[in-house]
């Protein structure tokens, strides 16, 4: 086992302040900062081009909010949590591997041994801030449990956004009526598979 | 054992002449599959899966051993064949659902199903039911199960307690088709695989042993598997910490394997304790008791400054020696810049007793360390309840005589089930107390070379001889002939008739005769059997690498002078090399950095022990003027019994102060505490290495690099070898005993959660029924000393009278009961 990475005592796991130029103090270094402020006038290169355009009236955005584009069956946006059809039971069984996988770091999985004798998880997160929305962690899934889904109106007022177990598991009322949708991207199982795998001999 | 050279795939290879093939192989970084096998232990042969070509023949790697110019190839079509089969049998009835193994990513069968490519079942056989066991601290899952055997054989072969066997599985025989169209090492492994599971040797549902957890730490497969750990976290998640066990004396490799708390607490926390369980062995304490940190949240500034002026006031510091090198050096610095005196008797008694070795050694250090000892053919132990003050060197008292074919001796005056269960080698004498040193002129007398002896010690021996006559009865085989009437068929005739043959018998036949025996009084001071003398014969063939371990019972025995200059005598004149174990975690570091004091001054600043003014790292509970960190929070280097100054590195961050801030507050300018490695003093062995600069790790054939091992500096002798005659006062009534259950070392150990062991007074279950004591009983333990009141606690790890008294646990004062040596009388009444 190398050693190298506990002989560097100059590093911490807190965050650190990066230098950033401090405002003038000075009145001359002030009335410096004034002159360039008002006289450089590249402020109104961008605003021209801003009123040029309003009054056009011929633009090609669509109108979000009012408007929205339809997304595909494979679009990438907030995670969900599926359930078994079978039982309504969750199907994540905690292995983690979502969680080894993620290239941005941004899930943890907390498990624990339930009165069952199952793995059970406890606590689940997604720090939706860190997340490129990539989709390992739904080809990853042994269970088909964590998928993609389709709500990309995530904005918040912070960057670290959490996305809790709970929040994604499909409702139960939504089990009840069947709606729970499949997802059809990464991960899922492709056409044809049963015919490409090799089964294992049974003595029963 | 000479040197060869052997040729595996074309590569010649120097190794040791009867070396496992395998083992050859994996030193030289040579790779042949192979799961049964344990490093240090005997073949198992379960697995099979170490097929090799050798000189043409197939043979199994791992019970072949090398001869000169021997042709290996570790792989021929055959040979895959077979692996191929044993690895698609190992995954027959397995289940799939890796995801949920706490294996998972550590797991054997998952990495060499996937090194062999086995993307394909052809065999199967229907299952049993195997649901999973609770075996108290470990969990059995027999559907995860692959047999291997591995936790059997390190549990007999170097624990020593046979606490597991295979036992039945109960399930339906394979299809006979396999026999013939299968290759035919992997039907027979499976044949047998099919037959078993693992279970209990004592048929109990608990398991009662010294666990140790070495049983699931060697589990290829998620089938063994702590109970504290199960789904806690996967594999991949832990950082390995590398580092030093901190409980005892031997210095265990261990690595802390850490991760954050949980989702919303970052903060470090030790999920297991991880060991190269090839080549070292943890005991309970070291894989269970790792959280024992102390958590500070700050610097207590106010604390500091009264810790300031504490020092400046204090005349002593008190401390024990759980604690590193470093700060141990600083203490001394300290004791230098401020004048002040420093106590520790533990380890002060344990520097008085190396001096007086050295006198008649001529060396700073006791020559042997545990490895040798582990690959020694007899092993004597002396003066110390070896399984509970250091389970290293039981380990290699065990494996000396499972893997050896070796042969011991226990002296020791409490009678303890697990030693005599070791092995029928073990020959246990259980001698009163203060007969030490009987014992040391016992093996002086059998061992020692009476040519080089000092003469006065040769007639001193001499002086316990006497000739007897005795009278035996021997077994004598007489040759009788005697007629006996047959049948016979008369070949002219072709009928039967009756003949008389002459035959001749061999009967064995009883004769008493008088013979004149040697007659030694020291065997029957130390009251040993009649037939010893007999029995150590019998086990003394075939030995030739001899080495004894002495204990703490020696450093603090009235006579330890003579007991210390008796084992200079004994290494010197005899073939066994000695071993000496340090009382705590890092006796012997302190002992040779610290100039140590005998008595206390009038104001004490204690470390880890009370004082009028305590620095504790053991934090809440305990009275404790300034936090200071535990060793698992600590850099440092750690002195362990094989004299080796081992570094450990910090599993867990501390946020309060620590001694080098003291010592910086004192004008000592240093940095980090572990700037004070370099410094170590040269004088007593110490090499001049920065800390950064030591390594902690194995190579594939064994070898050791962990930090460096001390240099054994000569001393000059004044060439006085005398000794005194030993004293015979024994201690006699009830007595008492200064000595921790298995898995218990300290107030370290007692903090941690998994070790759940109930303090108080320990009595032998023996004892318990033929005393009216009860077990929860509380009850006044009274000695000159002084007195303590405690709960008894039933013990079935010792037998016999004795009762101990255990030093983990600060609410049981034990040691006011005791003046020094670790025996002393006592009188017990109900409260």
């Amino acid at each position: 086992m190398k050693n190298e990475q506990f002989n560097d005592r100059n590093i911490s796991n807190d965050y650190f302040k990066v230098d950033i130029a401090d405002y003038p103090t000075t009145d001359w270094g002030k009335f410096k900062c004034a002159l360039d402020r008002t006289f450089k006038l590249e402020l109104l290169v961008g605003l021209w081009v801003v009123l040029r355009e309003m009054f056009k009236f011929n633009t090609h955005t669509v109108k979000y909010p009012e408007e929205k584009m339809p997304i595909g069956p494979r679009y990438r946006a907030v995670h969900e949590m599926k359930r078994l059809w079978e039982s309504d039971t969750e199907r994540c069984i905690g292995c983690g591997l979502c969680e080894k996988i993620c290239i941005s770091n941004c899930i943890r999985i907390d498990t624990k041994i339930d009165e069952n004798s199952r793995k059970e998880v406890s606590e689940y997160s997604i720090n939706l801030g860190r997340c490129i929305f990539c989709g390992y962690c739904a080809e990853v899934c042994p269970e088909l449990a964590i998928v993609h889904g389709g709500e990309y109106e995530n904005a918040s007022d912070q960057r670290e956004h959490f996305v809790m177990y709970e929040d994604m598991l499909t409702p139960l009322d939504k089990m009840k009526a069947g709606t729970q949708s499949e997802f059809e991207g990464f991960g899922a199982i492709t056409p044809h598979e049963e015919e490409r795998v090799k089964k294992t001999p049974l003595a029963y | 054992m000479s040197k060869i050279t052997i040729n595996i795939d074309g590569k010649d290879i120097e190794t040791q002449e009867g070396e496992y093939i395998l083992n050859a192989a994996r030193a030289n970084d040579i790779y042949i599959p192979a799961i049964c096998y344990l490093t240090r232990c005997s073949p198992t042969l379960a697995c099979r899966i170490c097929l090799v070509e050798a000189d043409g023949k197939q043979v199994y790697s791992c019970n072949a051993k090398s001869k000169d110019g021997m042709q290996v190839t570790t792989s021929t079509q055959n040979i895959e064949k077979e692996r191929r089969a044993i690895m698609e049998v190992y995954d027959v009835n397995h289940p799939l659902q890796c995801g949920v193994c706490d294996q998972s990513g550590e797991c054997e069968l998952q990495n060499y199903t996937l090194d062999l490519a086995i993307d394909s079942q052809n065999y199967a056989v229907p299952d049993v039911n195997r649901e999973d066991i609770d075996w108290g601290h470990l969990h059995y899952n027999p559907g995860l199960c692959i047999v291997c055997e591995r936790c059997v054989t390190a549990c007999k072969d170097m624990i020593g307690d046979n606490s597991l066997k295979t036992i039945p599985r109960g399930a339906e025989a394979l299809d006979p088709d396999y026999k013939a169209s299968m290759p035919k090492d992997a039907y027979a492994m499976w044949n047998k695989l099919n037959k078993s599971v693992i279970g209990l040797t004592s048929g109990e549902e608990m398991l009662d042993c010294t666990s140790c957890g070495e049983c699931a730490a060697v589990c290829p497969v998620g089938a063994l598997v702590d109970t504290h750990f199960i789904y806690k976290t996967n594999a991949w998640e832990l950082t390995q910490i590398p580092a030093t066990c901190g409980h005892c004396s031997a210095g265990c490799q261990i690595s802390y394997d850490v991760k954050h708390t949980s989702i919303s607490d970052t903060s470090e926390k030790i999920y297991r304790v991880m060991n190269e369980w090839s080549y070292v062995s943890l005991c309970g304490a070291g894989r269970y008791g790792f959280d024992y940190q102390n958590e500070v949240q700050s610097k207590d500034e106010v604390a500091f400054a009264n810790a300031i002026a504490a020092f400046k006031k204090a005349d002593t510091i008190e401390f024990t020696s759980t604690i590193t090198n470093e700060e141990a050096l600083i203490l001394q610095k300290l004791k230098i810049e401020l004048g002040l005196k420093l106590v520790n008797t533990e380890a002060k008694a344990f520097q008085t007793f190396l001096n007086d070795y050295s006198e008649i050694s001529g060396t700073k250090l006791y020559g042997n360390n545990l490895q040798n000892t582990h690959n020694s053919n007899f092993v004597i132990s002396v003066g110390t309840a070896i399984k509970s003050d250091n389970p290293n060197a039981r380990y290699s008292l065990n494996n000396s005589m499972t893997v050896n074919k070796g042969a011991g001796l226990y002296f020791h005056p409490v009678k303890d089930p697990i030693i005599e269960n070791l092995a029928k080698s073990i020959i246990t004498i259980q001698h009163a107390p203060l007969q030490e040193e009987a014992a040391l002129y016992l093996i002086l007398d059998l061992f020692g070379d009476k040519e080089k002896l000092p003469s006065d010690v040769v007639e001193y021996l001499a002086s316990f001889h006497s000739e007897k006559t005795i009278t035996v009865t021997e077994t004598i085989k007489e040759k009788v002939i005697e007629m006996v009437k047959e049948m016979k068929v008369n070949e002219e005739t072709g009928e039967e008739e009756e003949i008389e043959v002459e035959k001749s018998k061999i009967v064995p036949k009883k004769v008493s005769k008088e013979v004149v025996v040697d007659d030694n009084a020291l065997l029957s001071i130390l009251g040993v059997a009649d037939n010893f003398m007999e029995a150590l014969e019998k086990n003394l063939k075939k030995k030739d690498t001899f080495a004894l371990i002495a204990g703490p019972d020696l450093y603090t025995h009235p006579n330890s002078k003579n007991l210390a200059r008796l084992l200079g005598l004994i290494e010197k004149y005899s073939e066994f090399e000695i071993t000496m174990i340090p009382t705590l975690t890092n006796s012997l570091g302190v002992a040779l950095i610290c100039e140590l004091d005998d008595e206390k001054g009038s104001f004490t600043v204690g470390y880890n022990t009370n004082g009028d003014f305590t620095l504790s790292a053991l934090g809440n509970g305990s009275e404790c003027d300034l936090d200071m960190p535990a060793i698992n929070q600590q850099e440092g280097t750690l002195t362990s019994i094989n004299k080796r100054v081992n570094p450990t590195n910090a599993a867990i961050g501390y946020k309060g102060y620590e001694l080098n801030d003291i010592a910086n507050a004192f004008g000592l300018k240093a940095k980090n505490t572990i700037d004070y490695t370099v410094q170590l003093p040269l004088e007593s062995g110490f090499e001049a290495k920065n800390f950064d600069d030591l390594p902690n790790h194995y190579d594939n054939d064994g070898s050791e690099h962990r930090g460096y091992v001390l240099n054994n500096i000569s001393v000059n002798v004044n060439g006085d070898e005398s000794v005194d005659k030993f004293d015979d006062t024994i201690l006699s009534g009830t007595l008492i005993y200064l000595a921790n259950p298995v898995r218990q070392f300290s107030d370290f150990t007692n903090k941690t959660t998994n070790l759940d062991e109930i303090s108080g007074v320990y009595m032998s279950e023996e004892f318990l029924s033929k005393s009216d004591f009860n077990e929860g009983d509380s009850v006044r333990v009274k000695s000159q000393n002084g007195e303590l009141v405690a709960n008894i606690v039933s013990d079935n790890k010792i037998l016999g009278d004795i009762i101990l008294l255990p030093t983990f646990d600060f609410k049981i004062n034990s040691e006011a009961l005791f003046s020094s040596y670790r025996f002393t009388t006592a009188s017990i009444q109900k409260v």
